[in-house]
């Protein structure tokens, strides 16, 4: 029976190309040292690509509402710096708390519906969202955005202008929850979700509470997404109501697909590529630059349905 | 599709056929009693308790299981990992979160011995196996519940005939406390594999008994096996 073990552990063991990708997280520092705020805008954005892997890659929910819970953890934190308390790792705390009670809140609901239906209700629900911040103006600061929101040094570093300890702070984080998500998938409720992303119909068939595994992936999911909204807010100092925008929904998505779905690395390779290609190009001209992401998503729907990371995986194939 | 007026009691052990002509409800049945289907009235009880109100999931935890008619599996998932899930969801382990997979050994390697059992190449992708062996994951995935009682719906559906005779040995060998139920349309394999005989037509049972007396009875040649020897 020694062999059906190791047909799990291969799996869960580190591979050489992971260890060597950490590594490179930590280029920035030395060769791009200017770049450093874009670096850590695009952790935020693999954090909460990582989020949306969780239900959508491994348990087969769509959402185009995922904002909602980013930007609940936004507010959190930058409510949280305004008016009480400007340490950063608390602000994670409390922002991470929030979305998780939102992703609790609205995985009730979630749970009960798929296909169209699914899409369209997580949309409202994050519509819904953006609109009652948009209209809670003296709350959330409205379309001017919260302003005068102080965070205080972490570990006595300051967020300091040229964003060494912003890059340095959401990194780490990224990595923690890396780390936790990467636990998840490889555990037995990880394997029930692929489970329900396989096959829903077959799942109470061999006694699986479906429903209850989704309400904790979303809240799990939630709470991630949160947890990247605060780095924002920790990291630019404000929060802006595009936070919770459908297009911010709509952006992690595509870099999701784009990286490629249900394998952890996907949405930080695509938060990389989309967020790079998004500078650069608009800096070129900056109305145009969605006709390349355009382009570049219908090329990869089209050729790698697996996404860039699928299509590079076939280069470094698995022994088992 | 409708099954109305239906009486029917499976005590343990017992092999039994459901057999009908297409559109006889048997599917239905099944339905009804795994509770993917809800009976407009009526009630069904496992071992003595009343289960009519019971989702799904749930009547699989008391020990109902089912087989589907066309295959519903995981494409994606290794044999051994789906055979591997349904054992961790039986033992209440599918909620864990925290450790890793590796480290349930017991569910593993209970998994392993199903799938030898019934000679199901373990380290594959479901949609890797031939369709025999898909067919045989289906039974696989059902006695991972560990069940009192195991409905087959149409087990050998799409296999050729050679091959539906390893089928159902298969099946055969099951354990002798396992109550089978089995819709099967071959009547060379229902005569040969049950010890007792339902037959539906139109949504009711018309009779149910020993294969010997099935054969014998008259409305059964009129309306069903009648068409077999036109």
């Amino acid at each position: 029976m020694e062999s059906a073990n190791r047909h799990f552990s291969e799996k869960v063991r580190w591979r050489w190309l992971e260890v060597a990708f950490w590594l490179c997280t930590l280029l920035p520092f030395v060769v791009t040292p200017s770049y450093l705020s874009l670096a850590s805008q695009i952790a935020i954005t693999a954090l909460f690509a990582l989020s949306l892997d969780l239900i959508l890659g491994y348990a087969g929910i769509v959402s185009l509402g995922h904002a909602a819970f980013f930007g609940v953890g936004a507010y959190s934190a930058g409510l949280l710096a305004k008016h009480y308390w400007g340490e950063p790792l608390a602000g994670l705390v409390v922002a991470a708390v929030a979305a998780g009670i939102a992703g609790y809140a609205m995985s009730h609901i979630v749970v009960r519906f798929r296909h169209l239906a699914l899409i369209m209700l997580t949309l409202g629900l994050g519509l819904l969202l953006h609109e009652a911040a948009n209209s809670a103006s003296g709350l959330t600061g409205g379309a001017d955005g919260l302003q005068g929101v102080r965070v205080g040094t972490l570990f006595g570093f300051k967020f300091d202008m040229f964003g060494r300890t912003a890059y340095a702070y959401s990194l780490v984080v990224l990595f923690l929850c890396f780390l936790v998500a990467r636990r998840i998938i490889h555990s037995p409720f990880g394997l029930a979700l692929r489970g329900i992303r396989e096959n829903a119909t077959r799942m109470p068939a061999i006694g699986a509470p479906s429903r209850a595994h989704l309400r904790k992936a979303y809240t799990i999911a939630a709470v991630i997404a949160g947890i990247a909204g605060a780095l924002l807010t920790h990291t630019t100092s404000t929060v802006s109501l595009e936070v919770l925008s459908f297009q911010r929904s709509a952006d992690v998505l595509v870099i999701l697909i784009l990286g490629g779905a249900g394998r952890l690395y996907g949405g930080i390779i695509g938060a990389v590529i989309y967020m790079v290609a998004r500078d650069q190009f608009s800096g070129i001209n900056p109305q145009f630059w969605y006709f390349w992401i355009g382009l570049l998503l219908v090329l990869v729907v089209m050729f790698l349905p697996n996404g860039i990371l699928g299509g590079l995986a076939r280069f470094f194939p698995r022994k088992t | 599709m409708v099954a109305q007026d239906i009486a029917l009691e499976l005590p343990p052990g017992v092999r039994y056929a459901l057999i009908g002509p297409n559109g006889a409800g048997k599917t239905t049945l099944m339905n009804l009693m795994t509770g993917m289907l809800a009976p407009d009235s009526g009630q069904i009880f496992l071992g003595g308790e009343e289960i009519t109100a019971l989702r799904p999931h749930l009547r699989v935890k008391k020990g109902l299981a089912r087989t589907f008619q066309i295959n519903t599996l995981f494409p994606q998932l290794s044999a051994l990992e789906a055979v591997t899930l349904a054992v961790l969801e039986r033992d209440g382990h599918a909620h864990n979160w925290w450790r890793g997979l590796p480290r349930f050994g017991a569910a593993i390697d209970e998994a392993q011995a199903i799938l030898d059992s019934l000679k199901i190449p373990a380290a594959r992708e479901t949609r890797e196996l031939a369709y025999g062996q898909q067919r045989l994951l289906e039974i696989a995935l059902a006695l991972a519940t560990r069940p009192r009682v195991l409905l087959l719906d149409e087990p050998a559906a799409g296999v050729p005939k050679d091959e539906s005779a390893a089928l159902f040995d298969a099946i055969a060998n099951l354990s002798r406390e396992l109550t089978i139920l089995f819709i099967e349309h071959d009547m060379d394999v229902v005569f040969r594999f049950a010890s007792r005989i339902i037959v539906m037509v139109g949504g009711r049972i018309l009779v149910e008994g020993p294969p010997d007396e099935i054969a014998r009875d008259e409305r059964v040649r009129e309306v069903y096996l009648g068409k077999t020897d036109a």
